[in-house]
């Protein structure tokens, strides 16, 4: 069916048709409309699932945890401050094997308060095990947030995904969506160490230095795994719904000189920036990065590459411009826009590849010497 | 593109009337998208709302910056904000008022949105519903089709009376 409706809109319907078993919610800004949708949804008696008001992100988490132990499939929703008081939990989730999903749509962090998009909050939890995803429109955010159950679930994987949406851009911009039945692509959740009270068994005991980094070693091992069952399940869902996924989404690549790297809404934008740079004869493209975790192999040799980071990592740089240095060995030219929700239009970002100085660092906004 | 940028104060339904704009384009067939401006505002601030229409799939999600269409709810914003900034030079605008605008000797659409909601009975918290009849006279503009107008406010809203305040609104706007 299509309709037209904001992201955080389409995700509440993506978790629906998923039926999770358990759904711990807390509400903050600007997330509070996927778990109010869903309690809608609960009830109205469309959707037979626990739901689980609790009293803060620590505990929605630790709730999911829980449930998920037990081989239930897991959802919620935060943003911000409210990731990351759940950062000790985020860490437990990945490490006990538990496949949760989890929206956050992405918001700065304070101080000073500030509730608009930026990826600092999600880029700062990059080190959990989580996987993570970035989305930038309503029907990516839908169809990314069924496959992520999918992957997470995937006995090849097992670790919790993370969906991310920029906060208000596109949390709130309402979008045509069109929705699908899932079926059988998300099987029924089989947690082979789910608990089992006929089966008593001890959960994350003391783990000695003698086996800890073999747990660690399991971890990375599914963390690359999930490369190839990523892809997997793109090509699953694109030969049954007919919209194909990439690890990255590239736009007028082929020839280009110039890519600009980006992720979210920014990315999507800049396709527009892309347009007016080649009709002034500048041959540019754009690679959104969807896929952070499991960070992509990308060969990007003999194109001048510019980056924008709607994030940053204090004494030493934007995340993505910093990852994109060591994994695919470039000196890309790395902007740092949009933070907390600074507007930066496709003019802005065309302005950014004129203007390109490569192995340097520019803040968007910031007069004088950077 | 058609972009259109909607003038209000919070509480007054300027980022659901683009809401409205977005769903009676979507079924009108096109491409549109209606993103609000959240900023630190409360009841009664000067508010933005933004929405968009195109044939193609929509990939801008920066603010509006030079609308085909400006649209004030509440005359009382004209003194205190720029409501014509960055306007196109055929662009168009619709003031919620019942006796004619002059704006910078522009040509100024006028409907009295608040009378009609009043003479409707249309009130939620003893103000007058302005989001629902504004999209009648906005599809008096052609910017969507007046039925789909009323099929999207019928969509959101189940009171009646929205679908009748916005068809007055379509046929008492002063062109």
């Amino acid at each position: 069916m299509k309709e037209i409706v904001t992201a955080n809109y389409a995700i509440a319907e993506a978790v629906k048709q998923a039926v999770p078993g358990v759904i711990a919610a807390y509400p903050i800004t600007p997330q509070t409309e996927i778990v109010e949708r869903i309690a809608q949804y609960v009830a109205r008696g469309e959707l037979a699932c626990d739901y689980i008001p609790v009293e803060s992100e620590h505990s929605a988490m630790a709730a999911c945890i829980g449930a998920s132990a037990a081989g239930v499939r897991t959802f919620t929703a935060t943003s911000s401050q409210g990731l990351l008081y759940m950062h000790e939990m985020l860490h437990w989730a990945a490490g006990a094997r538990l496949p949760v999903v989890m929206a956050n749509v992405n918001r700065a962090v304070g101080p000073p308060w500030n509730v608009w998009a930026d990826h600092t909050d999600a880029l700062s939890q990059r080190d959990t095990g989580w996987l993570q995803v970035y989305v930038a429109t309503a029907q990516e955010a839908y169809d990314t947030t069924l496959m992520a159950f999918r992957i997470a679930e995937d006995k090849e994987v097992l670790l919790p995904v993370m969906v991310n949406l920029d906060g208000f851009l596109l949390s709130h911009t309402m979008q045509d969506l069109e929705t699908v039945e899932p079926g059988s692509f998300i099987p029924p959740l089989h947690l082979p160490h789910a608990i089992d009270p006929a089966h008593p068994a001890a959960y994350a005991p003391l783990t000695g230095p003698k086996d800890y980094y073999r747990f660690r070693w399991e971890m990375e091992k599914s963390m690359r795994a999930a490369r190839r069952v990523i892809t997997r399940v793109e090509k699953d869902f694109a030969g049954r719904f007919g919209r194909r996924y990439g690890v990255t989404e590239e736009y007028r690549c082929e020839d280009a000189d110039i890519l600009v790297v980006a992720m979210g809404t920014l990315a999507r934008e800049a396709e527009v920036a892309v347009d007016r740079l080649r009709a002034e004869g500048t041959r540019a493209g754009v690679m959104r990065l969807r896929w952070f975790r499991p960070f992509p192999t990308l060969d990007l040799t003999g194109r001048e590459v510019v980056v924008i980071d709607r994030d940053y990592s204090f004494g030493f740089g934007g995340v993505l411009a910093r990852s994109l240095c060591s994994a695919a060995r470039i000196e890309p030219f790395s902007v740092i826009a949009g933070l907390g929700g600074q507007e930066v239009t496709y003019e802005d970002i065309a302005s950014f590849v004129r203007e390109r100085r490569p192995g340097e660092e520019y803040w968007f906004g910031v007069k004088g010497d950077v | 593109m058609y972009e259109v940028r909607i003038h209000s104060r919070g509480g007054q339904g300027g980022v659901t009337a683009a809401r409205l704009i977005a769903l009676a384009a979507f079924r009108d067939g096109k491409h549109a998208t209606a993103t609000p401006f959240y900023g630190a505002e409360r009841r009664g601030a000067p508010i933005v709302a933004f929405a968009r229409i195109d044939e193609n799939p929509i990939r801008i999600y920066s603010q509006v910056r030079s609308p085909d269409l400006v649209v004030v709810l509440d005359r009382t914003l004209v003194p205190i904000v720029d409501v014509l900034k960055g306007l196109k030079p055929r662009g168009a605008v619709l003031v919620n008022s019942g006796h004619a605008v002059s704006l910078d000797h522009m040509k100024v659409h006028r409907v009295d949105l608040t009378g009609i909601a009043l003479d409707e009975n249309l009130v939620i918290a003893g103000e007058p519903v302005l989001d629902t009849p504004v999209l009648g006279a906005i599809a008096r503009l052609g910017v969507v089709s007046l039925e789909s107008a009323t099929k999207a406010i019928a969509e959101l809203f189940q009171d009646p009376r929205n679908v009748s305040a916005a068809e007055r609104a379509y046929r008492e706007v002063v062109l």
